[in-house]
Parts: C-alpha cells; sequence; structure tokens
C-alpha cells in the first residue's frame, strides 16, 4: 500500500508538472504581447513597463517558467493585468461563493440520486425504472445554462418566488444566501444527479444479490430493516468516493451555471480573464482547478486502494 | 459480430430507433436548411419584433424580428457541423494516440499515456475556454478547441483494447509470418477495437454538440450573425420574460440532439461492448 501511495503520488506530481508547463503556455501562445492586448495600445508606457518587469516577460522562457513555477508554489500567482490586484486575493476572494454553490449541488444531486437509484434498483423492469432510468437519460442530456434560463423564467418570472440572479454572502444574510442559492444549485446538481443515479442503482443492486442480504430475508427480517441495514449501508459506501469525484467535477463545471446566475465565483472570474485578456488571473484560475482536480483523483485512488488491497500500481494505470 | 446481426440487436426496442429517427430528421435539416427554413434566418425586420409564437411565426421571432424557427432550423448545421468535426479531430489524434501506445508499449506508451494523463487533469469546459483564450472566440476555433478536450479520451479507450488485442493468437501469428507493424495495427489490430471507439464517438457527439452550445452561449463559440442555438439562448436569455420563446426553442433543439446522441450511445454500448456498461456505471464516466 505505502509503495502504491508512493508511486501514485509520484506519478500526480509528474502531471503536476505538465499542467503547469501548459498553463505557463497560455501567455507564451497569445499572439502579440500579452501586456498590449491586454491594456490596448493607448497604455499608459510606465504601467506597461511596470506589468512587463513584474511578470518577467523580457527574460529567458526557461528563466521565466523556473521563476513562475517557484511563485506559484508558494501560491504567488503574479497581478491582474487590469486591477494590479495579486491573483491570489481575486482567487481567495470568489472561493466562498464557488464553495457554497458546489456543495449545495452534491446535496441536490444525492437527494436525487439516493431515493430515484433505490427506488429504481427496487423494482427493476417497472415504470419507476424505466422513468429512472429516463430521468438520468433526460438530467445528462439538458444543457445546464438553459435548464438555468428555464428555472429564472418559471420560479423568478411567473411565480416570482426565488431571485433570478445574484449572490449574497453567508455572513451577510444566511436567508438570503440560501434563497440566491436554490436555483444555481438545482441547476447545477442535475446532471451529477443522474450520473449518481445510475451509479446508487447498480449499486443496490450488486448489494441486494449478496449473501449477507439473502440470509437476513432468511432470517424473517423485516424488508425495511434488510434495506436500511444489509443493503443502503453497503450500497452507499462507495458513494462517498463517487459523490467525491463528482464534487471536483462541479467545483470545476459550474462555470458556465456561475455565469447564468451572475454567480461570483471562480468560474465567472475565469470568464472576465478571458474577456479582457487577464493572462495571469485566468492562469491561476486554470492552475488551480487542475489541481483540485489532481488531489481529488488521487485521494479517490489512494481510498480504493486502502479498501481493495487487490489494487496495484501497474493495475491502476 | 456481423453489422446486419448488430443493427438488429441495436433497432429492437423503440428508444433506440426513436433516437436515430430523430438524429435522421436532423441530419436532413442541416443539409436542407435553406430550403427548410420558412423565412430568411438573418433578415431583421424590427417591425415585426418579439412576436409570440403564431401561424406565420411557429416559433416566435426575436428581438430583431427574425424567425426563430427558421433560425433554429439554420442552426442543425452549425450544432451538428461543429460537434462532428470537432469529434473527428478527438478521433483521429486519440486513436492514433492509443494504437501506437498500446502497440508498443514501453516508453512509447508512458510518455504518450502522462501526456494524456495532463490534458486529462484540466476540466472539460475550463480547457477549452483556456484554448479559446489563446486562439481566439470562433466556431473553427471552438471545433479545435473540443477536439483537444475530448482526445484523451480516446487515446485511453483504444489503449485500453489494443492491450488485449495485442496478445491474441493471431497478432503473433501475423508477426511471426513477417508482417510489418503498419500492417499488423491496420489489418488486425484496428479491425477489432473499432467497438468500443464506435460508442465513444456517439456519446462524444453528445457532449461536443453540448460544448459548442455552452461555448457560444458564453460569447466564445459561433458569432454573430449565424444561428448556432447556443448564441440564439445567449440572446434570448436577456428576454426571457417577454420573449420565453427565445430561450425555449433553442434550447429544446440543443436538449434533444443531445438526449438522441445519448441514447443511441448507450444502446450501441449494449451491443457491442456491454463489459463497458458494467465498469462506466461503477466510475460515473460519462465522456
Amino acid at each position: 500500500m505505502t509503495r502504491y501511495a508512493l508511486r501514485r503520488l509520484a506519478q500526480s506530481v509528474a502531471v503536476l508538472l505538465g499542467v503547469s508547463v501548459l498553463v505557463f503556455a497560455i501567455m507564451q501562445l497569445v499572439p502579440g504581447d500579452p501586456i498590449r492586448a491586454a491594456l490596448g495600445q493607448q497604455a499608459d508606457p510606465e504601467t506597461y513597463q511596470a506589468l512587463r518587469d513584474r511578470a518577467g516577460l523580457d527574460d529567458p522562457v526557461p528563466v521565466q517558467f523556473v521563476t513562475w513555477i517557484g511563485n506559484a508554489a508558494v501560491g504567488d500567482f503574479g497581478v491582474s493585468f487590469r486591477s494590479g490586484e495579486t491573483v491570489l486575493s481575486l482567487i481567495l476572494e470568489r472561493v466562498p461563493a464557488t464553495l457554497s454553490l458546489a456543495v449545495a449541488a452534491i446535496i441536490v444531486a444525492l437527494l436525487i440520486a439516493i431515493p430515484l437509484g433505490t427506488l429504481s434498483a427496487l423494482n427493476p423492469r417497472k415504470p419507476v425504472d424505466w422513468f429512472a432510468s429516463l430521468s438520468s437519460q433526460a438530467g445528462l442530456s439538458v444543457p445546464d445554462f438553459w435548464l438555468g434560463i428555464m428555472l429564472i423564467l418559471v420560479f423568478a418570472g411567473t411565480l416570482g418566488w426565488l431571485p433570478s440572479a445574484g449572490y449574497v454572502p453567508l455572513t451577510e444574510d444566511p436567508v438570503e444566501w440560501a434563497r440566491h442559492l436554490i436555483l444555481p444549485a438545482i441547476t447545477a446538481g442535475v446532471s451529477s444527479g443522474a450520473i449518481l443515479t445510475r451509479f446508487v442503482r447498480s449499486s443496490v443492486l450488486e448489494s441486494l444479490g449478496q449473501d449477507h442480504v439473502r440470509t437476513a430475508r432468511a432470517k424473517g427480517m423485516r424488508a425495511r430493516d434488510v434495506l436500511t441495514w444489509h443493503v443502503l449501508r453497503n450500497a452507499l459506501v462507495p458513494l462517498v468516493t463517487v459523490g467525491g469525484v463528482q464534487l471536483a467535477y462541479l467545483l470545476s463545471g459550474v462555470v458556465v451555471v456561475e455565469y447564468v446566475f451572475a454567480w461570483p465565483g471562480l468560474g465567472q472570474l475565469a470568464f472576465q480573464a478571458v474577456e479582457s485578456r487577464d493572462y495571469p488571473v485566468l492562469q491561476g484560475a486554470v492552475l488551480l482547478f487542475a489541481v483540485i482536480f489532481l488531489l481529488v483523483n488521487l485521494v479517490v485512488d489512494l481510498a480504493y486502494a486502502r479498501l481493495d488491497p487487490r489494487i496495484t500500481y501497474r493495475s491502476a494505470r | 459480430m456481423r453489422a446486419g446481426e448488430t443493427l438488429r440487436l441495436l433497432f429492437r426496442g423503440p428508444t433506440a430507433i426513436v433516437a436515430a429517427a430523430v438524429l435522421l430528421v436532423l441530419i436532413v435539416t442541416a443539409f436542407l436548411g435553406e430550403q427548410l427554413a420558412p423565412h430568411d434566418a438573418t433578415g431583421t425586420d424590427v417591425s415585426n419584433r418579439l412576436q409570440a409564437p403564431s401561424a406565420d411565426h411557429w416559433f416566435g421571432t426575436d428581438e430583431l424580428g427574425r424567425d426563430v424557427l427558421s433560425r433554429v432550423i439554420l442552426g442543425a448545421e452549425v450544432s451538428l457541423r461543429v460537434g462532428a468535426v470537432a469529434v473527428g479531430i478527438s478521433l483521429v489524434a486519440g486513436v492514433l494516440i492509443g494504437l501506437l501506445a498500446g502497440y508498443y508499449g514501453r516508453w512509447v506508451d508512458d510518455v504518450l499515456m502522462r501526456l494524456s494523463d495532463v490534458l486529462f487533469a484540466f476540466p472539460a469546459m475550463l480547457m477549452a475556454i483556456a484554448v479559446l483564450a489563446i486562439l481566439g472566440p470562433g466556431s473553427t476555433n471552438a471545433m479545435i478547441a473540443i477536439g483537444i478536450v475530448y482526445t484523451p479520451i480516446f487515446a485511453r479507450i483504444t489503449r485500453a483494447s489494443v492491450l488485449s488485442v495485442r496478445e491474441e493468437v493471431y497478432v503473433k501469428a501475423a508477426r511471426s509470418a513477417g508482417a510489418g507493424d503498419l500492417r499488423i495495427i491496420g489489418r488486425h489490430v484496428l479491425p477489432n477495437v473499432t467497438a468500443p471507439i464506435i460508442v465513444q464517438t456517439s456519446i462524444s457527439l453528445a457532449f461536443a454538440i453540448l460544448s459548442e452550445a455552452a461555448l457560444s452561449f458564453v460569447g466564445l463559440g459561433t458569432q454573430p450573425p449565424d444561428p448556432s442555438w447556443g448564441r440564439m439562448l445567449a440572446e434570448g436569455r436577456g428576454f426571457v420574460e417577454q420573449a420565453w420563446w427565445m430561450a425555449v426553442f433553442p434550447g429544446l433543439a440543443i436538449f434533444v440532439t443531445v438526449l438522441a446522441f445519448n441514447v443511441l450511445g448507450d444502446a450501441l454500448r449494449d451491443v457491442l461492448d456491454p463489459r463497458q456498461r458494467q465498469a462506466m456505471a461503477g466510475t460515473g464516466v460519462t465522456a
């Protein structure tokens, strides 16, 4: 296990290095002068030169890379070409909004997946199973940005129950925070709910066929108790890891949902960075998302290896 | 499995038949768009703006008085073209990488698969946005961006299949008979790894169309005045309370197209590659 963990860790570090090279390359691959592109031709020469010096763009590319990666390793992603603020402070400002949306979305996903997946597994080839299968197929296919607009149309426009966009920090007003969170969370949670419904269904089906379930039934245990204590308890344990992967997907996958609901998260920061050609901010946001993604995958792989000792480095590749 | 047998198994249930019929209608619509559209899709008529659905304009008109139905019809061509070219790029690049990595193994495999791991580490949408930040917005660049995003999936799937086929007796026999690598890969390996690749192509088409719509929605994909479904949704979003039809119909078009590709992909997987379905159910991987 330790050997596997060390090799898996080394592999992640190597991938992270590759990821860093690509993220660094964003600034190099932009046609023309990236600072000129961001500031425009009329920019103040002093501001222009100060940003150029700060980004080290006059150094040879290998030197630029080593400096950039060394700084990034300690959280210094440079300064925004637009506002002059540090990229780290811009990112940290946005983390609470994205995190609350992703966590709320995974809760929505689980609230859909656990009952629907379980009911579908308990009633194979019956109407509820077909309904679950159809809903999960639809949930996977519906464009989240369209779903968001439709929810705004119904719940904010026609019924007027919920706000159509915006964000209120939890610390400012918890009730308004929750009201603003509901529509984006449903929008972002539906596709993960569809994926998790399929997972819960197959996991419960597998659990239903286990010997200990048969034994519990043969002992005369009530069907409800068998389901709670023998089937669901075992079937839902792996959901923790799959749910973890989904949370990582959501952290980075809510970018378009943030755009629809004017949600001031990391995704919106990335869009604004693209629009205003603020490349250091884009680099910081992309690198952060990739690191989160890598870390979650590493933790999930290690958790699997811990649960199942048959997994070895070779077979996991 | 022979092609006839595959088709018979594929279309034994009604869902795959409906999905295939929907896709056929879409493809015909994409080819005959100009002829089928009841009005000029790009011609503006401000006196006729924001008209609700009626006998003359079935899907209503937009903020410039353009017929929404005609724009949805012409949007089919854009969506299908961008989706098909993007998947074509990832199919060719991914299958080539997978074949080389799986067949040659050792350092070739290590290098190519670590590169694919690096691409895989980026969340799909963000990767596409980063590529478009470099290349600039537009439908051609969106095709390239989406193509890059989906390449590692094809590489991994092809490599996994090649690893098992590589050890088959017929491959060893061809090698001992003196066949060259190119001939073995082309004649013996590739034809035997197509099933999972076909399945992945159908599923990737669904996600490529979804990605194109998302990129156009945020202004990075197809540019005005071309009628892309994602772009139409973005325009409709600003008028959602006065003119619901501007957002509802393009969104429905995306939804139905993606659903049809997904349903067909699932049906293909059931017929061609049932083991993969079980494996996918355990990981929550969808694309």
